[in-house]
């Protein structure tokens, strides 16, 4: 049986329009973030007599001077320090944060979830307060102007993101492969390393990677707590105040470089830390 | 040597009680469990089972009570130390190992040597059917395949123990079908202590050497399929086992000339004189009358052998016709009789029915305890 059909025309003008619409917003998306990185990587290669003439928006000719200065000035040292820190801090809060992540996943305990809270609110307190007793007590301790020190402060302030994601990645990990693992002839350290850190393992890479990020970034107490041996923001920070445009995107740019290598690489992981499977 | 020639033991647990925090799980079980037998623990969800399945495996403490492996207390073992393996509802695979992997880790862990780890993994992956699957990873594996790899992984460690909980509840119904004599039948040729837990009454029937049923932390009944079946404890096991439920019907007991009179409200039933001597601490009070709807038959119907019988008259109320049987829905007056009878049989509702009681058949419970008199 056939018959006529119908078709009205302000259902496909509908259809495209609200295609248009959603292409529309997805580009101010994007360029609301792209833009910045864009800006950024433009200016901080490009030649200083394109940079401030007013009739060039994009500069056509592009120079790695500016970055080289900054080499010279010192940031390659600084860029090793930094990753020192973010290594250590690493090493620091997984070594402290995910037994503790593990213990709230896995067991119940009285007094688990005010626990919890208690953590996170630790992230209430203002960093411009304690960084001066902290200096005091660092002089006292010798970790003033070292990398440990800076490592150990970034590592408190990582600790309660690193406890509760650590947490949320195990309680991931079905409870039935760590009980698989104590039947069949491990103990729970074995079930542990053998079972469910194998297979928690994209999530924690991922948990990882944003503590290196954190600490690359920190610029506050790493400019506090040092003179010397400063980080890469705390070293940048103290060089940009007087320094030319082109220098300060510079400085971006190397502050940058490494964070989008980071999460490029680690984009697939991300994908899944946040529980949505791209395969 | 293995291969058919598992060491078994006998399983006992003494007065398990396990309490989470306020709520209390297990109210004192004990249980005898034969080597070599198939004993299923059936349930409601909640009632325990699994959780008394996870203390003979370790992996929870009882509160009070003992564990015993053959002349060993295990009560304080770990998992790993009592010899025993177990098949879990979620199959619990490990995604991050190939199906051989996952079937050699136990062994590895043992440090069997490799060319024995080798030989029994292909043993067991042969017994289960799923040599051609050993490269692959679990998530290339359909669920039955996975839960093939899970009892493979499980009966490859020469257990003493074989622990199940659920294995089959994951599995569409024809699939579950053929694991069933599958799995019963695998148990048969190793011979292994096996621990069954389900609360699916056909599985338990269909696999079981002995069924223990339980409810709320406690176990009703103990018993070969046969003995659950056809003599039931108390109302617990006697609604819980058998589809469509049994009726339950209050009875008044009544002394006449020549027998007993089962009276409710709707309809008096007679028994003959020689249940007078059982029933004689119950005359004039109430118990609970349980009646198989299988054991009831329309005239036309009605077996040829049956011994001792009585009628009782309703009104069909409802006719489920399932093709094989068709269930009758019964109003006797003031309560509904379910009737299952044969699939040919189709009367209509409103019809007025007479049915014919299997007197050998019908069971009494004391109204207070709900324990079987008769």
């Amino acid at each position: 049986m056939s018959r006529e059909v119908l078709v009205k025309k302000s259902d496909i003008v509908k259809y495209y329009l609200r295609k248009i619409i959603i292409a529309g917003l997805v580009t101010i998306a994007v360029t609301w973030v792209a833009l910045p990185f864009v800006m950024t990587i433009i200016y901080a290669l490009s030649d200083p007599d394109q940079y401030y003439d007013p009739h060039i928006v994009i500069p056509t000719r592009y120079t790695l001077e500016h970055i080289h200065k900054l080499i010279v000035l010192g940031a390659w040292n600084a860029t090793i320090n930094s990753v020192i820190v973010a290594v250590l801090t690493i090493l620091f809060s997984f070594a402290i944060g995910l037994p503790a992540g593990y213990a709230f996943a896995r067991y119940a305990f009285k007094g688990k979830d005010s626990l919890k809270l208690f953590i996170v609110a630790l992230r209430m307190f203002p960093m411009m307060v304690i960084a001066v007793p902290l200096l005091v007590l660092y002089f006292k301790l010798g970790l003033a102007d070292t990398l440990l020190g800076i490592a150990l402060a970034h590592t408190a302030m990582a600790l309660p993101f690193v406890i509760l994601i650590t947490s949320g990645i195990i309680a991931g990990v079905p409870v039935e492969y760590e009980e698989a693992g104590l039947v069949f002839g491990l103990n729970r350290i074995g079930a542990f390393f053998r079972i469910t850190l194998p297979l928690a393992l994209p999530g924690l890479a991922a948990a990882a990677i944003f503590t290196f990020i954190m600490s690359w970034n920190e610029v506050f107490i790493a400019a506090v707590l040092s003179f010397q041996n400063r980080t890469l923001p705390a070293f940048i920070l103290n060089l940009i105040g007087g320094a030319t445009d082109f220098i300060k995107f510079a400085g971006a740019f190397i502050m940058v470089i490494p964070a989008l290598v980071f999460v490029f690489v680690a984009g697939k992981y991300l994908v899944r830390m946040w529980g949505i499977t791209l395969k | 040597m293995f291969m058919g020639d598992t060491y078994m033991v006998d399983v006992h647990l003494r007065g398990v009680v396990k309490r989470f925090g306020k709520t209390i799980a297990l109210r004192g079980i004990d249980l005898d469990i034969n080597d070599g037998e198939f004993v299923v623990l059936l349930g409601p969800s909640g009632c325990g089972k699994t959780t008394t399945l996870r203390i003979i495996a370790g992996l929870e403490k009882p509160t009070k009570g003992k564990v015993i492996f053959g002349n060993r207390e295990v009560t304080y073992l770990p998992p790993r130390e009592r010899n025993i393996s177990m098949v879990f509802q979620s199959y619990a695979v490990w995604p991050h190992m190939t199906v051989y992997d996952n079937i050699a880790f136990p062994l590895k862990i043992k440090k069997v040597p490799k060319e024995e780890i080798d030989k029994r993994v292909k043993w067991a992956a042969e017994l289960l059917q799923i040599s051609e699957l050993l490269n692959r990873y679990p998530h290339q594996l359909s669920g039955g395949q996975r839960q093939r790899v899970a009892v493979a992984r499980a009966i490859v460690v020469e257990p003493q123990v074989l622990l199940m909980d659920e294995p089959l509840s994951n599995l569409d119904a024809l699939l579950r079908v053929k694991m069933r004599s599958e799995i019963k039948k695998l148990q048969r040729r190793i011979k292994v202590t096996t621990i069954y837990v389900t609360h699916d009454q056909v599985e338990a029937m269909t696999m079981g050497d002995r069924i223990a049923v339980m409810s709320a932390g406690k176990i009703m009944q103990v018993g070969t399929p046969w003995e659950i079946y056809n003599k039931p404890a108390n109302v617990f096991v006697a609604g819980f086992i058998g589809s469509p439920q049994m009726n339950f019907i209050d009875v008044t007991i009544e002394e006449a000339q020549d027998g007993v009179n089962l009276v409710s409200s709707d309809f008096t039933i007679k028994l003959p004189q020689e249940y007078i001597s059982l029933l004689k601490d119950y005359v004039g009070k109430t118990m609970i009358l349980g009646i198989r709807p299988e054991h009831m038959y329309p005239l036309g119907y009605v077996p040829a052998n049956l011994q001792k019988k009585d009628k009782i008259k309703g009104v069909v109320d409802f006719v489920e016709a399932l093709g094989s049987d068709t269930i009758i829905h019964l109003n006797t007056g003031s309560k509904i009789i379910v009737v299952k009878t044969s699939g040919t049989y189709r009367p209509k509702i409103g019809e007025e029915l007479e049915i014919v009681i299997d007197l050998d058949k019908i069971h009494l419970f004391d109204k207070n305890t709900e324990k079987a008199i008769i």
